[in-house]
């Protein structure tokens, strides 16, 4: 295997984490909620998402796991945010520090488990072309069901009624509301889309990106899809490039660490992070016109009845 | 049934001060279950986590001393919340704050250097703190940046260059190759107040802060700024208060009490600078402010309480051999319920069944 | 007191009636027993005050509210509504006063979202080009919202209203944003409605336009129906006794003023928007002399928020000598600067702008009045003279509260309008800026707010006041200029400012224009 394809391989399943959590942040952002607690619900989507796999043997039922995991966290998010009309700042926060004690105690008794991680893809013919055939055809099946889905809530927001509707209550609720659409029923869905997303991401690590689960292992790749949803100014196809660019950052780190450059590890370990920051920076500098983000989002909705 | 919100007319004030009362009581009922699923008596468990410490000097001790760094971070965070500036990155302003005072302390090792040390190495950390806790804040201000992910962001660069420190340059040469600085001299530690105990300087230092802050916010006028810039951004404007001035403002300050908190751990309890010094002070803070309702006098109170379950966590571990994760999960369930119960304050929860019968659920 | 109207109006069974419709907040009745009997082929006004509970009543109509007693009969039926999609599937539809518009999509989109979703995105585009043709709305279904005049988006809510082909129509204070003549144009088109066989609920306050337009009104008054009429019938100051209640104080007209010295001076002042849609300020120019009012009129979203931004110093200029206070330049001092100065300023938002509508009184007290005041000393708070403060407002503007230092968000809107203008004028400013100084607010508060503008002009200030009413403006200003597309007009004296002009500058035509298009026409 050449080493470039090794590196686009790696590339690939580093970003389908990443992907995934962001894809449905999207949608929750789109509809006006912002949900901070991503890397809480991945974590949990994690820890779930091995527990399952290793009492059943089964990476699928590991996957349902975690995405149910990831949803049922979600849902605390929403009846607080829209039930309550709690700030949504501060329940993301709250989410993210309960999931992390949630995926602690329930990870505890699987710490040191090993399980066979999801198979890569084989298709006879396809995934031996040269250069291209392991990349398109040879991962696993998580990587292009992550892609899949993008293209599918781009077709949703942007070519469907209900994706519509779903952009009309992100952009102004009082509006939406007083046309007769159900804003708060509405968002909830959104949200546990998002949650749905959260927890399967989280389940990707321990069952296709590295065969064990360790507390804390999303090491703030949920952070780092938020920021990359505001990257992708809150489009579909942006997103994909973000999620792949940083990607590559985490992978190119390890391999310049493994390469052994003359950098101490730790400050190749933190470019991911600084990365974040600078392109956060970069980007809203760049956007001097204004904000491209749903109108809506992060406030909160009490309809009047 | 639906659950319908009816707003009221003023915040209740009763419930502003009853509300983290019922979080707390809500919270040990959810605890009780949760020790019950997991095969542990409700009403022992309890016993251990939130009594038990309580009745020894030992214990008293070291709840002062936990709750030391949580209430002089939340004091910090309070402020930024307060000012609506969302500075979630303290516990890297922590870590920050206590490698740069570890500087000093490192450099000055094993030299006549006097008593000068100390005061130097807590200056250098509320500094740190704050320059580290301003890259956010500028970020916000001058690009527009979202200061919730880039001050997160933050902490884990703060992290690993504490890691590589400890791991690197600054290794006790004698420390058996475990990732630690020398124990510092004397003259760079933090004093005890009772001979042989526990309980450090860093306690008055906290209560200092809560009465500035409590000054601060209630008699000064730069209070009122920050009050008036969270809760009516456009309003605030109007009155002639920068917003941008007051989110550096705040954030440096609350970059600075979590720098001198970092230090005073340090330099204080610990001793030495390694990894892992903090038990995530800087995010239980958040808890902590939000459970004393961004204001000082009850943040001194809720930091009390949540050192109490750090304490009565670590021997519920011991004794009962109850996870020490429990404790986090602990932690969120009560940043949950005290964010539910806040909601009362604005609002009457209502259940409504059917179309037209309304019928009141709680108030 | 019921007149019949048109002969054969009542030998029909109504279209829509109202049954003992009654609607309670916790405490609050908003709707107390309200009977009204509304006819196909007619033009039905509902007049009330601010707060009488028109658009409770409305909301109910179209299924947004649920009653707590009473009921709704369609075609006579007994009807409940489980929101505005079955109303709209009866036949109801509604233009809301505060638009239910998305302004980051486009027209298509916005009118698709009020349809019933089942036909294609492709063909409600098509035929919303038709309808749009067919009443004489143009609009282009492919340009978002945010890019379009009030006026245009009134024409949104109304295309997208006609397109469910609605047998009663809903307007919410339509005129309230159009210049007088989109007025007229918007009556053509209600006229048609009318002849078409549909019914209309007019909710206005405006009463001309009700005498002029109306076949029917019906009054409310605290919650309650106070009278069904004919409109026709009555005059103005009859219909505004029964909303009152009361006569209504009359507002002592300006008496001849000595103009003094120019108080406030703005000199070619340019300025790019701040926000994403905002409006830019093209080379204003105006003099303002003490003793005199100028009032500033325009439809609303023509750069009369970013003038009041430019003028208080809530945004900043370069050149300081665009903007002139009692003789100095401030264009680039801080609002609080320019209050230290003798200014004083009123925006238009109360709650959220010029108060924080969770925090006291005595603290709104201080929002401003630690610029100038003994509120502050060395930094500390002076409680005892923020508390002052609102004593002294409280009794001189009647501001009528629970209790001494409540919330300013659990005031009604009339007293929190006292109090925040009251709030000002207690300063003695030298100039006062306020924008829309009565909108939403109960005649009785409107009047003494009105009243405390001229006597403070005649004490000597120089007042500037942005308003879209234009009533207001001819009963208080001493000149009148426009606001349109950010340019401002030159100002009219009094007397030469008729309805007809300022509707036309409001329209974006300029004076010359119109007097040769006199010219041509005599």
């Amino acid at each position: 295997m050449l080493l470039v394809e090794a590196i686009i391989l790696s590339v690939l399943a580093a970003s389908t984490p990443l992907l995934l959590a962001a894809t449905g942040e999207l949608v929750t952002e789109r509809a006006g909620v912002l949900n901070l607690g991503v890397e809480g619900m991945m974590i949990v989507g994690a820890a779930c998402g091995f527990a399952g796999a290793w009492v059943s043997g089964s990476i699928i039922v590991g996957a349902l796991c975690g995405i149910v995991a990831g949803m049922l966290t979600s849902l605390i998010f929403a009846f607080m945010t829209l039930g309550l009309a709690v700030n949504q700042v501060a329940t993301g926060l709250a989410l993210t520090i309960l999931g992390i004690g949630l995926s602690g105690l329930i990870g505890a008794r699987f710490v040191g488990e090993r399980i066979t991680t999801a198979p890569k893809l084989s298709i006879p013919g396809l995934t031996d072309i040269p250069l291209v055939g392991r990349i398109l055809f040879g991962e696993d099946a998580f990587v292009y069901l992550s892609l899949a889905l993008i293209i599918g809530v781009w077709w949703f927001l942007y070519r469907t009624r209900a994706g519509l509707v779903l952009r009309a209550c992100g952009d102004n609720h009082v509006s939406a509301h007083a046309l007769g659409y159900p804003v708060l029923r509405i968002r909830m869905l959104a949200v546990l889309f998002g949650g749905a997303c959260a927890g399967l991401a989280g389940a990707y690590l321990p069952l296709a990106y590295t065969p064990f689960f360790i507390p804390g292992m999303t090491a703030g790749r949920g952070w780092i899809a938020l920021a990359l949803v505001v990257f992708a100014s809150w489009r579909p196809g942006r997103l994909v490039i973000g999620a792949y660019l940083f990607g590559a950052v985490t992978i190119l780190q390890l391999h310049a660490q493994g390469a052994g450059v003359g950098i101490p590890s730790q400050f190749m370990s933190a470019l991911p992070y600084l990365a974040t920051v600078i392109v956060l920076v970069l980007l809203s500098r760049a956007r001097t016109g204004g904000s491209t983000a749903p109108a809506a989002l992060g406030t909160v909705f009490v309809p009047d009845r | 049934m639906q659950l319908v919100l009816e707003k009221r007319a003023e915040r209740s004030r009763t419930i502003a001060l009853v509300s983290p009362l019922i979080a707390i009581a809500l919270t040990l009922i959810t605890m009780s279950v949760l020790f019950a699923i997991l095969g542990k008596n409700p009403i022992t468990a309890l016993g251990v986590y939130f009594i038990a410490p309580l009745t020894d000097g030992y214990s008293l001790q070291e709840i002062a001393v936990k709750a030391t760094p949580l209430v002089m971070i939340a004091i910090g965070l309070s402020l930024c919340y307060l000012a609506n500036a969302w500075n979630i990155g303290a516990e890297g302003q922590f870590l920050i704050g206590a490698v740069a005072g570890s500087w000093i302390a490192v450099t000055t090792q094993g030299t006549e250097a006097g008593h000068w040390v100390l005061p130097a190495m807590l200056v250098a950390g509320a500094v740190a703190g704050a320059l580290y806790a301003l890259i956010p804040a500028l970020c916000r201000v001058r690009f527009g940046a979202s200061e919730i992910l880039t001050s997160l962001m933050l902490v884990y660069v703060a992290d690993l260059l504490l890691d590589y420190l400890v791991r690197g340059p600054w290794r006790d040469p004698a420390g058996f190759n475990f990732p630690t600085t020398a124990e510092f001299d004397p003259v760079a530690t933090v004093p005890v107040l009772i001979e042989g105990g526990r309980l450090h300087l860093g306690s008055i230092i906290a209560l200092i802060v809560v009465a500035g802050a409590f000054v601060l916010l209630d008699r000064t006028i730069k209070g009122f700024e920050i009050r008036v810039v969270g809760v009516a951004p456009r309003a605030a404007r109007f009155g002639g208060f920068n917003a941008n001035q007051l989110v550096l403002l705040t954030f440096a300050v609350s970059g600075a009490l979590a720098g001198l908190a970092g230090i005073i751990e340090v330099a204080g309890p610990i001793g030495h600078l390694q990894p892992g010094i903090s038990p995530g002070y800087g995010f239980t803070a958040i808890i902590v402010a939000f459970l004393g309702r961004l204001n000082p006098i009850g943040i001194l109170i809720a930091g009390l309480f949540l050192a109490l379950t750090f304490i009565g966590g670590e021997q519920a571990q011991i004794t009962m051999k109850i996870p020490l994760d429990v404790t986090k999960v602990f932690q969120g369930i009560l940043l949950f319920y005290v964010l539910a119960c806040d909601s009362l304050i604005l609002y009457r929860f209502k259940l409504v069944f059917a179309a037209r019968q309304v019928q009141s659920a709680a108030r | 007191m019921l007149d019949p109207g048109p002969a054969d109006l009542h030998a029909q069974q109504p279209l829509l009636q109202t049954v003992g419709l009654t609607k309670r907040y916790g405490d609050f009745l908003a709707n107390d027993e309200i009977d009204i009997e509304i006819f196909p082929r007619e033009i039905h006004a509902l007049l009330g005050e601010n707060g009488a509970g028109k658009s409770t009543l409305v909301k109910t109509i179209y299924g947004l509210v649920q009653p707590s007693a009473g009921e709704l009969r369609w075609q006579g039926a007994p009807v409940r509504l489980s929101g505005p999609a079955e109303a709209r599937s009866l036949g109801i539809g509604m233009v809301f006063q505060h638009f239910s518009l998305f302004d980051n999509l486009t027209v298509a989109e916005n009118v698709a979202l009020g349809l019933d979703g089942k036909e294609p995105f492709k063909a409600v585009s098509a035929r919303l080009a038709d309808v749009a043709r067919d009443y004489g709305l143009p609009l282009d279904p492919k340009r978002e919202v945010w890019q379009l005049s009030v006026g245009e988006r009134q024409r949104i809510e109304i295309v997208r209203a006609l397109m469910q082909n609605p047998k009663f129509l809903i307007l919410d204070e339509p005129t309230a944003v159009l210049t007088p003549q989109e007025a007229d144009q918007l009556f053509v088109v209600l006229e048609r409605l009318k002849a078409e066989g549909r019914a209309i609920l007019y909710i206005s306050h405006k009463l001309d336009e009700v005498k002029r337009l109306c076949d029917t009104a019906t009054i409310l008054r605290g919650g309650r129906k106070v009278a069904t009429c004919n409109p026709k019938s009555e005059t103005a100051a009859s219909l505004a006794r029964m909303m009152v209640g009361a006569e209504i104080k009359e507002v002592k007209p300006p008496t001849e003023r000595r103009t003094t010295v120019p108080r406030l001076v703005v000199n070619d002042l340019t300025l790019a928007p701040a926000e994403l849609h905002g409006v830019r300020l093209q080379n204003v120019s105006f003099e303002l002399k003490g003793g005199e009012i100028l009032g500033i009129a325009g439809v609303a979203g023509n750069g009369q928020d970013e003038l009041f931004a430019a003028l208080s110093g809530e945004r900043l200029v370069k050149e300081p000598g665009t903007i002139i206070i009692d003789g100095l330049a401030c264009g680039n001092l801080s609002i609080t600067q320019r209050r230290k100065m003798g200014a004083a300023f009123v925006p238009e938002e109360r709650l959220g702008h010029g108060t924080a509508p969770r925090m006291r009184l005595s603290e709104n007290a201080l929002l401003t009045g630690h610029a100038a005041s003994d509120m502050v000393r060395h930094g500390f708070i002076n409680a005892a003279a923020t508390l002052r403060t609102v004593d002294r407002t409280t009794e001189t503007f009647d501001v009528r509260k629970a209790k001494r230092d409540p919330e300013a968000a659990s005031l009604s809107g009339g007293n929190l309008q006292k109090f925040v203008v009251g709030r000002e004028i207690l300063r003695a400013p030298a100039v006062l800026v306020v924008n829309q100084p009565t909108w939403g607010v109960d005649a009785g508060a409107a009047a003494i707010i009105r009243q405390a503008l001229i006597d403070l002009a005649s004490a000597g200030a120089a007042v500037l006041v942005t308003s879209q009413d234009l009533d207001e403006l001819l009963e208080i200003a001493d000149r009148i200029a426009v606001m349109f597309h950010g340019h401002l007009s030159p100002a009219l004296p009094r007397a030469d400012a008729t309805r007809e002009k300022l509707g036309l500058l409001m329209g974006g035509a300029s004076l010359d224009q119109k007097e040769a298009a006199h010219a041509a026409g005599a």
